[in-house]
């Protein structure tokens, strides 16, 4: 059924009024962002997640945590994308979560992430577009472990982050899905600099250099060569999860502009009275619900084990992507001026949408994949 | 479950034994399809024998009640049945505006009579419907009707005229919405069904930009129809029409894309070849995106009608998504098609099948409630913008 269980329900239900309250843009967002924070979000908050069981919601049940779906965590990121509410939660609590699932390091770092003391990130991009295939970043056999170099960006809270997984190739040339390996490298390891970098939504991605850093074997997640496999759930949980924030964010920016159309008169008369602005305030109604579809259908096939969940999700993540530009743009654009002004809150949708469509590949990336599975 | 897993067996066993082979091919254009009728050309022995033996079990319409000739099957169970013929490659036994438009009006509005006996003739395929909703001086505005009815006693006294009548002068009988007060615009307006073959109708075919005339003008001179052929009250057929449009949009939407889950790139790589140029490639990639991603929203479109979920203006949302993709889809294979795709008339080209097919959709996006009608109505319903 692609309708929300009664038990999903009962989640949005809890979790909207309290994203809207505890996650608002002003007491989160505006406030990190005036003080300058250097991670970008709050603590208290992500404590405040780990006592309503979020940041355990995808940890299996057999390791302490709830055992839930991504249909679950797409259901609490659709509210954190409505309220632009910053949090390590899609990197630490869903990719990061999903890549650790059945790895050595899984006990090790479950506990952290479940109590809300642990942030972690995910390194895969090496240059300006994301393409894990082509990950070149090295990692040589050293002693008992290995020798990582190289260079990663786009890290999300990688300079907050007690934990960074980090994409190497240990064998096989870039473009190649056989040989990379996937390793957990503890902040503060030696030879891992790190530059904390401020983005157009004052979210921090870490730029990370690699100087030969010596890990033991036992940072390996999954196989030496397969680490294509927890990078693949990651992704996927990952990009499935940025679906949902994305149709949230769509969401609250429509929601805030065809508010505006019923208050704001020119010309002796609402904004919304012209046909002009309903059109493509309805086209755009009807993008948001369909991106909204293929989150869900996405989150769906990830959670029964489907075939189809690759495609599914590169479908969702292009559609929400581009949804949630047309509802930013269109937002900016219905509030007129007002709409370029910092004061108001319309922008920092733009800019967050324009972050997070990028993230785990943009729309022409994933329109490209749709190509790819699709055998053309 | 156990329950249906034999139904799922035994409608097997029956699909096996009973669908003829002819019928387990691929429709291969407009041609294929059943429209029953009394005067129906049947295309071979298979189609009409495929049609008798799934109208007497009732499953052309499964999901209507056996009283009306329906299977009478659950929700589930229909879906066991679709699933089955799709896994037989069995072709549906008939497509009619009896099946997606008027019967399920008919169930809501009509009377014990009525229901017993159209909806079994529309189950059986026996009378082929056609619809007379726009007129000449009422397309997007269809309330505007003037098709005047006047009471005559025992019967209403039809004049006026209707276009864009769908197969017109192939249909046995119309549902048709006439004027009987010029009181209301809305609440002036019944909903009427009787016999094509009545005195004083008659049909003329539009040619149409694709060279076919699927459309009729249809001339109504002093046509007698029995007041017992009255669908709903007096005066308020607007709200009949009403519920039917919803089912028309949702059929429209679903048309080319209810049962294509498959990428457009897919089917073309494999009818012409690899897609070489890169900007096609990337054109059709996104379009794929957007059919998938709509795909995915048709499937929940059904569970949350099902579920009493869905905004009643949603269909229009559907309806406008659904044929705007569908323009483009057709855009793209022309496109993809190159020259070929313009021949008009060739063998190879299958008689302009390419072009012939995307001039179609063009109206598309035009029957039913235009485009910019199914916006204003989102924009009044659902986002209850002013003055909408």
């Amino acid at each position: 059924m692609m309708i929300l269980t009664d038990d999903q329900k009962m989640l949005h239900d809890s979790i909207a009024p309290f994203m809207a309250e505890e996650g608002a843009i002003k007491r989160q967002l505006r406030h990190w962002r005036e003080i300058g924070c250097k991670d970008g979000f709050g603590h208290g908050l992500w404590k405040q997640f780990a006592e309503l069981g979020l940041t355990a919601m995808l940890i299996p049940e057999a390791q302490g945590g709830a055992g839930l779906g991504m249909v679950e965590a797409g259901v609490v990121l659709e509210e954190v994308g409505r309220n632009l509410t910053p949090s390590p939660f899609l990197t630490t609590a869903v990719a990061a979560v999903r890549a650790l699932e059945g790895s050595g390091q899984a006990e090790r770092w479950f506990p952290g992430i479940a109590s809300g003391d642990i942030v972690a990130a995910l390194a895969v991009d090496e240059g300006r577009t994301h393409d894990p295939a082509r990950t070149a970043c090295e990692a040589r056999r050293s002693g008992n472990g290995f020798a990582l170099s190289g260079v990663k960006q786009f890290v999300v809270h990688g300079a907050s982050a007690d934990v960074i997984l980090i994409a190497a190739r240990t064998a096989g040339a870039a473009g190649e899905r056989e040989g990379i390996s996937l390793f957990a490298i503890e902040r503060g390891a030696k030879g891992l600099g790190i530059e904390n970098v401020t983005l157009a939504d004052t979210s921090k991605a870490a730029r990370l250099t690699l100087d030969n850093v010596e890990v033991d074997s036992d940072a390996l997640i999954g196989e030496v060569d397969g680490g294509w496999a927890p990078l693949s759930r990651a992704l996927h949980a990952g990009r499935a999860g940025a679906a949902a924030e994305l149709v949230g964010i769509a969401a609250g920016a429509s929601d805030m502009t065809f508010e505006y159309l019923k208050q704001r008169k020119q010309f002796g008369r609402l904004i919304g009275e012209y046909q002009a602005l309903q059109h493509r305030s309805a086209h755009c109604y009807g993008e948001i619900e369909i991106a909204r579809a293929a989150a869900l259908k996405a989150a769906q096939l990830i959670d029964a084990g489907d075939e189809r969940a690759e495609l599914m999700v590169s479908v969702a993540k292009a559609k929400a992507g581009r949804a949630a530009a047309l509802a930013v743009q269109e937002g900016v654009q219905m509030h007129g001026g007002i709409g370029m002004t910092d004061e108001h809150d319309i922008g920092l949708y733009m800019k967050r949408e324009v972050v997070l469509a990028e993230l785990f590949g943009g729309p022409r990336f994933h329109a490209g994949r749709v190509a790819e599975l699709s055998g053309y | 479950m156990a329950d249906l897993d034999s139904f799922r067996t035994e409608t097997r066993a029956w699909l096996e034994a009973n669908c003829p082979p002819e019928m387990r091919t691929p429709m291969r254009n407009e041609k294929d399809y059943c429209w029953g009728g009394r005067d129906f050309a049947f295309q071979s022995p298979g189609q009409k024998q495929w049609l008798d033996a799934m109208g007497a079990r009732g499953w052309t319409v499964p999901d209507w009640p056996k009283e009306y000739g329906g299977g009478g099957l659950s929700a589930a169970e229909t879906k066991v049945l679709k699933q089955e013929m799709a896994a037989l490659g069995a072709r549906v036994p008939l497509t009619s505006f009896g099946i997606s438009m008027l019967g399920p009006a008919l169930l809501k509005y009509g009377t014990e009579a009525q229901k017993k006996r159209f909806l079994t003739e529309i189950a059986l395929g026996q009378i082929r419907w056609c619809q007379g909703y726009s007129e000449p001086g009422a397309g997007s505005d269809l309330a505007g009707l003037q098709t005047k009815a006047e009471d005559r006693g025992d019967h209403y006294l039809v004049n006026g005229q209707k276009v864009w009548t769908s197969y017109a002068d192939e249909a046995d009988w119309i549902f048709c919405l006439v004027r009987t007060s010029t009181e209301s615009k809305h609440k002036g307006i019944s909903f009427l069904l009787f016999d094509m073959e009545s005195p004083g109708v008659s049909t003329k075919p539009i040619l149409l930009i694709s060279g076919n005339s699927p459309f009729c003008e249809t001339f109504f001179d002093d046509v007698q129809v029995p007041k017992d052929q009255l669908v709903g009250e007096e005066n308020r057929g607007w709200d009949v029409a009403k519920y039917l449009l919803g089912h028309e949009r949702e059929m429209i939407s679903g048309m080319g894309l209810g049962g294509e889950k498959r990428a457009l790139g897919a089917v073309l790589a494999e009818a012409i070849g690899p897609i070489d140029d890169p900007l096609l490639r990337a054109e059709i990639a996104h379009f794929d995106v957007d059919a998938l991603a709509f795909a995915a929203m048709s499937e929940r479109f059904i569970d949350q009608l099902k579920a009493g979920e869905a905004h009643p203006a949603f269909p229009s949302m559907m309806k406008y998504a659904g044929t705007e993709l569908n323009k483009r889809r057709h855009e793209l294979i022309v496109a993809a098609g190159g020259s070929d795709a313009l021949e008009w008339d060739s063998e190879r080209s299958r008689g302009g099948k390419a072009a012939r097919e995307w001039l179609r959709t063009k109206g598309n996006s035009i029957e039913g409630g235009t485009s910019e009608v199914q916006l204003g109505i989102v924009a009044k319903h659902i986002l209850r913008l002013p003055g909408a």
